[in-house]
């Protein structure tokens, strides 16, 4: 049985280390496992997403609409944009911030209001968390990407320890700390 | 050991052990990772090095390859047709040691100006092209890639789409088989092309495709997969990958390694054993065509796309009739294009450009981001260095707007394929006036050095062309330097050059804001005080991710801000607050 987290943000706000610790986690963990990533202009700060999919043997990296077990997004816009890609009985955890996309900077359109009342409203089940607080309690604005993967960790039958040795054996010496204080704030929120 | 690696990256692997001696590229998305991951194993191993375009790279590689060492070149679809001409030729003269080409394809366009297949130019150059479907197999087939290049005296083309380049899958992590650099016998009948050779080679090039397609009928990496024979899936690289995810063992799969020169007799006898076959293939019906060609009827392209991607629900869907179900809001999600990132020079420069209202004949890179609103300063974009000579040819048909027009190139596109533009602007007698945006690096493709930045591919520092004294020396007399981070000061030196008589080049210098070193020396996110916020939205106007709007004023979000100040002058009533 494959299952599938879908990985959505805004480009910059570091989706692809949230996305490589977790594949690398599954791994330790001897799953079968396969990550997308866009690269190249797209990541400029414009909406991008990162597939993550394992289980016994994978085939496809890519995730489609309906197929999402768990969306983690960075960002509230970017969780209503991406829902079509949930599963139905699927989970979509949240960052509470907001970034205004650059149509709504130059005003041709509006932030819709109260998105994720809306996305709830859909029946879908929403674990909302402020990660940017995490991250700035954890010491850098820097460290959203690992507060969020916490609380994603918090919805795996995976071992917390097993999530904190892929930090240490993949972020540099000096942001191991704050890295590891991040995943905590969220793992426990 | 197993470790979790991107295409790009076990590639990179697969050159390390297959004891590659050489690789040269230029970067471009998504072929860019494989050089920079095996620069890693050290230039003593392997020496590695970005090129000034991707010419220069095969070149280097031939080069290398007829001295006696195995030798590598990675591009993007659109990097090959730079390197056509070296290639139509290297398929004459083959090798000594391996010699291995990648090449990435981006169906879907995620970071690229056109959609071309680069499978035509395996077929139109006569190369052998293998395609891997995940991480190992783009291992394994770099590997084999060397063994086919020396065994059939050839170059071998490594096909790659951006899903493979880009999607990470476990690697079984190997040594390095260390290969001694072949004997050089000079052979200039094989090596020299000129008519009289290249005549007897060309009888060569053909032997070898049917020797290759002989070899293909029985590879390991064409493989058959029975299932249910109901539906029969021929299918190479990602493609294979989404049609086991849709179909699973509901369909037989003849799943191709090689795809070209093609297995004939092992395509037919599979089409024998299947009711109803499928040749699933994104971009153009290669494969289809060849099949069809020899009278075997399937179903291709009239049931899905030439366009864009495939994927499991597209095939799912029309294959099986099945589609999953997904929920939607019944609300507007504005779009979130891409832009150029808070801090980035290139907005002070396409703010002061739009300040004059001048033609923009644009090129390649980050900037081409100066396209979108609210800058909307870019009117074409072709291709690497066109920017140069395209205004050079308007410059010609239209003198009397010369004074109203410009080029924009990034420094590493201007190395690339703008000097010969510059210098026949500068022959051929054109008032153009050409602005390098000088920001230090290459930055679309994500950092790499170039031959203006100082620096090597690993870091180390080595010589930088001086882009004021080459500018001189093609015959360009005017050279001014400008910040673009001071918008006014850039603008009416600009508007002041434009009214020269003369071509000129124009250098907006500043660092791009992303490079770890500049980013350390910038100061504090800047603030919008709300008492002196009057509304008027000026600062809105140089359209930063990081300035939004909202309740009648305006405010700078710290996490986005990079404190480039590049607002603060925009303000007429004091309100932006920082730089500290």
């Amino acid at each position: 049985m494959t299952r599938s987290i879908l990985i959505v943000g805004v480009g910059g706000q570091g989706t692809l280390l949230a996305s490589r610790l977790l594949g690398r986690t599954l791994l330790a963990k001897d799953y079968d496992v396969k990550i997308s990533e866009v690269h190249g202009m797209s990541q400029r700060g414009g909406s991008v997403v990162t597939y993550v999919r394992y289980g016994d043997n994978v085939a496809s990296p890519i995730v489609e609409k309906g197929e999402a077990d768990i969306i983690l997004s960075f960002e509230e816009l970017e969780a209503a944009r991406w829902l079509p890609y949930l599963k139905k009985g699927g989970k979509i955890v949240v960052n509470t911030q907001k970034m205004d996309p650059m149509p709504v900077i130059i005003g041709a359109a509006e932030y819709p209001k109260d998105v994720l009342k809306q996305v709830e409203a859909a029946g879908v089940e929403v674990q909302a968390v402020d990660a940017l607080r995490m991250a700035l309690e954890a010491g850098s604005p820097k460290a959203v990407n690992v507060a969020l993967l916490g609380v994603v960790a918090q919805n795996t039958d995976i071992e917390k320890d097993v999530w904190e040795e892929t930090i240490r054996t993949t972020v540099p010496e000096k942001f191991i700390d704050l890295n590891l204080k991040a995943f905590g704030l969220g793992y426990n929120a | 050991m197993k470790k979790l690696m991107l295409g790009n990256e076990a590639v990179a692997q697969g050159l390390y052990e297959a004891g590659v001696r050489l690789v040269s590229s230029y970067p471009g998305t998504p072929s860019t990772e494989i050089t920079e991951n095996a620069v890693k194993y050290g230039e003593d191993v392997i020496w590695c090095e970005w090129a000034p375009n991707e010419k220069v790279a095969m070149e280097t590689a031939i080069g290398a390859s007829i001295a006696g060492g195995r030798a590598f070149c990675a591009q993007k679809h659109v990097g090959l047709n730079v390197a056509a001409d070296p290639l139509f030729t290297v398929a004459y003269t083959g090798v000594n040691a391996g010699l291995v080409i990648a090449v990435a394809d981006d169906p879907g366009m995620f970071s690229s100006q056109n959609e071309q297949d680069s499978r035509h130019y395996a077929r139109a150059a006569k190369v052998l092209m293998l395609e891997p479907s995940d991480s190992t197999e783009c291992k394994e087939f770099t590997k084999l890639a060397f063994d086919l290049s020396e065994q059939f005296d050839t170059p071998v083309f490594l096909r790659l789409t951006t899903r493979i380049a880009h999607s990470s899958s476990s690697v079984e992590v190997g040594e390095r088989e260390e290969v001694p650099v072949k004997e050089y016998v000079k052979n200039n009948q094989k090596y020299a092309m000129l008519p009289a050779n290249a005549i007897r080679r060309h009888v060569v090039v053909e032997d070898r495709q049917v020797a290759e397609a002989e070899w293909a009928e029985t590879a390991w990496v064409n493989k058959t997969e029975y299932n249910d024979t109901k539906i029969g899936v021929i299918a190479a690289g990602i493609t294979y990958q989404y049609a086991k995810e849709a179909l699973g063992d509901k369909a037989s799969y003849l799943k191709l390694g090689c795809v070209n020169p093609l297995p004939l007799n092992l395509i037919k006898e599979f089409a024998s054993k299947v009711d109803t076959l499928y040749v699933l293939e994104q971009l153009d019906p290669v494969l289809e065509e060849q099949v069809r060609a020899m009278g075997i009827d399937c179903i291709g392209k009239e049931a899905f796309d030439l366009k864009g991607e495939y994927s499991q629900s597209m095939i799912a869907k029309v294959i099986l009739g099945e589609e999953k179900e997904s929920i939607a809001l019944d609300i507007d999600i504005p779009g979130r294009p891409p832009a150029l990132c808070p801090g980035c020079p290139h907005r002070g420069l396409f703010s002061a450009l739009k300040q004059l209202n001048v033609f923009v004949s644009g090129d390649i890179g980050c900037y081409t981001l100066g396209a979108l609103p609210p800058l909307g300063m870019i009117d074409t974009c072709v291709c690497m260095g066109a920017s140069v000579s395209a205004l050079h040819g308007r410059n010609k048909v239209r003198p009397e707007e010369a004074k109203k027009s410009v080029a924009v190139i990034g420094d590493s596109t201007f190395v690339h394929s703008g000097i010969t533009g510059l210098v026949n602007a500068a022959y051929n007698q054109s008032n153009s006036k050409v602005i390098v945006l000088d920001n230090s690096i290459t930055g679309m493709t994500g950092h790499q050095q170039n031959p203006t930045t100082g620096k090597r591919i690993n870091g180390d520092p080595t010589t930088a062309i001086d882009l004021e004294a080459l500018a001189h020396a093609v015959g360009i007399e005017r050279v001014i330097v400008v910040d673009p981070y001071d918008i006014a000061a850039t603008r009416d030196a600009i508007a002041a050059e434009l009214e020269v008589e003369a071509p000129s080049l124009i250098i907006a210098r500043r660092p791009c804001v992303l490079l770890k070193e500049v980013r350390a020396k910038m100061p504090k996110p800047f603030e919008v005080a709300i008492d002196k916020c009057v509304g008027c939205k000026a600062c809105m106007k140089i359209g930063c991710p990081a300035i939004s709007f909202a309740d009648r004023k305006s405010s700078i979000d710290f996490t986005q801000c990079t404190g480039c100040g590049m607002c603060q002058p925009l303000c007429k009533f004091d309100a932006i607050k920082g730089g500290n």
